[in-house]
């Protein structure tokens, strides 16, 4: 009986605790990542972006201290929604970082709306329809997304490399859709093909790609490749083996270093596959070598080169603390000023100039590269192009980019 | 905690035990002192992984079976949900009415489970966990790759219970008392099921099918039908887990969630109905705030720890330990009763000690 009143007694000082209350002069800031599951080396990288921001302004800005607290998913949306829901409920945060995944995104976003007086900027979460379709007011994208990313890579297939044909491998879900879309769009438009009995869509985690490489056409010129890590890494190689021989194009994280890096054939099998992204490891500019730089300093056991994570932890957390600093550190009255001065926003980043549309969705230079074999016998991508401020319609008008319809396995149709 | 007394039969107000008291005066009163945070996410979700955990602890306990499928069972009602009735992703949501789509759904996860019993009753330990561990993994990957049904990947968001008596049901504290309603209501089902005619050959099948067998009992039968009741309750649980969340996609049916669920009933203790519970708040907790405690890269280890810790020490989970703890301070009570009266020189009570 004694023991549990204790118990009880312990619970109900527990629950009354309540939000934890900061110092009045404190801000409390929420970042979500994924620190568990498949994504944690991902999720931990996106982490560094969002330090590296905040010790560049001395966890200061507005002049008010800043205060972390992070929150973990395992790239579910559920767990998503729950770990976000105690950073803004419990922990009583005020602004939140996040989430790293698509459908994660597309979940925050959902609950964004239930919370209108607490302001949430993505993490790197690209999925389309996060601020595309039924945006939350209340919800910034300073780092662009998965069709965004494609840009000028297209138009580079058709005219300068002068691909007609191509066949299409991704995985089967939301984030490779859009990269598809992203793709296709442009390079359907000038008048290139891709029959949708030549696009195959695989599972996450896909080991064995032998069905899919003897289903191939012979007719095509290239094969788009949207697959991420460990599965670019399976198909390259065993593409290879197979005695494949069409050039590839790559997705935003096909190519990337982890793939490069790689031993054994596949290697020079990749020289000369083109891609395009938010972020090149080899940009020759002194503002992308600084970030490179910072962050090589600050964590010392990170990446050889900041991923693309931690770049749109790092840009969308510098996009508050900027719009912090301009209101001076005023969240009152449900956040307004500073979500105006958000929305107003236009900064340098070690990516160029970044500002958000009227949906707070970016608009932000892409990177177009190439595989090259580079001078110590290494692989890595080549800066080819950098494309302007791209925005998220693809330089179309809202109305007719919405009559494109829902990125999926068969948009564009494209034969 | 008296349920056996509760519903032997014999029941009277005056046997009611004062704890049971407390805890229903708190489960009621909770909302009126906790915050939001506290009523939604640690009080209902408590309780709808308590009741998904309590279907598995009533086969476990009971009979002997360990599903790994009951996260499953209650996955396929919420898919089940979304689909028959509406959802915002523009995939199926065929827009039945709410009790229409929430009777079929049980339903559907109850003959699941029936289905899933029947192919795994006639083995035994090990293989019965092999069994079901496939059948959700089965599950899991098909829902992920099935579009035209389960919309894959992305599975479905916009679940919402209805409306009803001009009260949102997701809110906080009319969720919590809707989920507090569910859970207590299988909480006494099962306490009573455990003593009927039912639950008591389900016992003793669990301790000797063979004897059970001669009786002229159909073992396979019964066990079926345990299967049976155990998808009605894990099916109403995902029902509520999908209001819960609001949506429903792999992740919510994927192995590691499965392995929390016989995490949560281990953990509480599978001797008694309230141990899924007790589990499933210690769960609820240590997942919401391992974080808090420690470097995060780390807090997943505070949570293995703890579990571990509750195993190594009390095979029976939290529940055992309690009962120790209970059974250690009567004895010490005793104890210090008989010394007094010892010293007191009373003769009338000497040996106590020994008689209890």
């Amino acid at each position: 009986m004694g023991k549990l009143k204790h118990v009880l007694a312990a619970t109900l000082a527990l629950s009354l605790a309540g939000p934890a209350i900061a110092a009045a002069d404190d801000i409390k800031m929420g970042a979500l990542a994924t620190l568990e599951g498949a994504f944690t080396v991902l999720g931990e990288d996106g982490m560094r972006g969002v330090k590296l921001a905040l010790q560049e302004f001395d966890y200061t800005a507005g002049g008010k201290k800043i205060e972390l607290v992070t929150g973990s998913s395992d790239a579910s949306p559920d767990s998503a929604v729950r770990a976000v829901r105690k950073l803004v409920e419990q922990d009583g945060v005020q602004i939140v970082i996040g989430p790293l995944s698509g459908s994660e995104g597309l979940a925050v976003k959902d609950y964004a709306k239930t919370q209108p007086n607490v302001t949430f900027l993505n993490g790197s979460s690209a999925a389309q329809d996060t601020t595309l379709r039924s945006p939350a007011e209340n919800f910034f994208r300073f780092s662009t997304e998965g069709a965004q990313w494609m840009a000028g890579l297209g138009e580079y297939a058709y005219n300068e490399k002068g691909y007609r044909k191509v066949a299409v491998l991704a995985e089967d879900y939301s984030f490779p859709y859009t990269q598809v879309f992203g793709f296709l769009e442009p390079f359907c438009r000038l008048g290139g093909k891709s029959p949708i009995d030549a696009r195959f869509w695989v599972p996450i985690g896909n080991k064995d790609y032998s069905s899919v490489i003897a289903a191939l056409p012979d007719d095509v010129d290239a094969i788009f490749v949207a697959l991420g890590g460990a599965d670019a890494v399976n198909f390259l190689t065993q593409y290879e083996q197979s005695g494949g021989d069409l050039p590839l194009i790559g997705g935003s994280i096909t190519v990337d270093q982890s793939v490069l890096g790689s031993k054994g054939k596949a290697r020079s099998f990749v020289v000369g596959t083109p891609s395009a992204g938010p972020v090149s490891d080899t940009w020759d500019d002194p503002r992308w070598k600084e970030f490179v730089a910072a962050y090589k300093k600050a964590f010392p056991d990170g990446f050889p080169s900041p991923s693309l994570f931690a770049h749109a932890y790092y840009i969308n957390s510098k996009a508050a603390l900027l719009a912090l600093n301009e209101v001076n550190g005023d969240l009152s009255d449900g956040e307004k000023k500073f979500r105006e001065a958000l929305s107003n926003l236009s900064f340098e980043t070690p990516t160029g100039m970044v500002s958000v549309d009227e949906r707070r969705n970016a608009i932000a230079d892409i990177f177009l590269t190439e595989v090259i074999e580079g001078p110590d016998g290494n692989l890595m991508n080549k800066t080819i192009k950098v494309i302007p401020q791209v925005n998220q319609t693809l330089g179309v008008s809202y109305d007719k980019f919405l009559e494109y319809g829902q990125v999926g396995r068969e948009n564009p149709s494209c034969s | 905690m008296d349920s056996r007394r509760l519903f032997s039969g014999s029941f009277s107000l005056k046997n009611i035990h004062p704890s049971v008291l407390i805890t229903a005066v708190f489960l009621v009163a909770y909302p009126s002192f906790a915050t939001d945070f506290f009523i939604f996410q640690i009080g209902a979700y408590s309780l709808i992984l308590g009741t998904i955990a309590l279907s598995l602890m009533m086969l476990a306990g009971y009979g002997g079976m360990v599903s790994l499928a009951q996260l499953t069972v209650a996955g396929l009602a919420a898919y089940l949900m979304a689909i028959l009735g509406d959802n915002s992703m523009g995939v199926m949501g065929l827009g039945w009415p709410w009790w229409l789509t929430v009777i079929v759904s049980v339903l559907g996860a109850a003959l699941f489970s029936t289905f899933i019993g029947a192919v795994s009753v006639r083995t035994e330990g090990i293989y019965t966990i092999m069994i079901t561990l496939a059948v959700a993994v089965a599950f899991f990957y098909f829902v992920r790759q099935n579009y035209v049904l389960f919309n894959g990947f992305t599975g479905f968001a916009g679940v919402e219970p209805p409306t009803l008596f001009g009260v949102y049901w997701r809110d906080p504290v009319p969720f919590y008392y809707l989920s507090l309603v569910v859970a207590v209501g299988f909480f006494a089902a099962v306490s009573y099921c455990a003593r009927s005619t039912f639950g008591l050959g389900l016992q003793a099948i669990r301790d000797n099918p063979r004897r059970m067998r001669a009786l002229g009992y159909n073992v396979t039968l019964h066990r079926i039908v345990a299967y049976f009741f155990s998808g009605i309750v894990a099916g109403v649980g995902g029902v509520l887990l999908v209001w819960f969340n609001g949506r429903v996609s792999p992740g919510t049916v994927g192995v590691d969630v499965a392995i929390d669920i016989l995490v949560i009933a281990v953990v509480g203790g599978m001797r008694h109905p309230i141990g899924p519970f007790l589990g499933a708040i210690a769960f609820v907790l240590l997942e919401n705030f391992a974080i808090d405690l420690i470097d995060r890269e780390r807090f997943n280890m505070v949570i293995g720890a703890a579990f571990l810790l509750v195993v190594l020490f009390s095979p029976d989970g939290l529940l055992g330990l309690w009962n120790r703890v209970r059974d250690r301070l009567r004895f010490r009570g005793n104890a210090q009763l008989s010394a007094e009266r010892v010293n007191k020189d009373d003769p009338a009570s000497s040996g106590s000690l020994e008689k209890s």
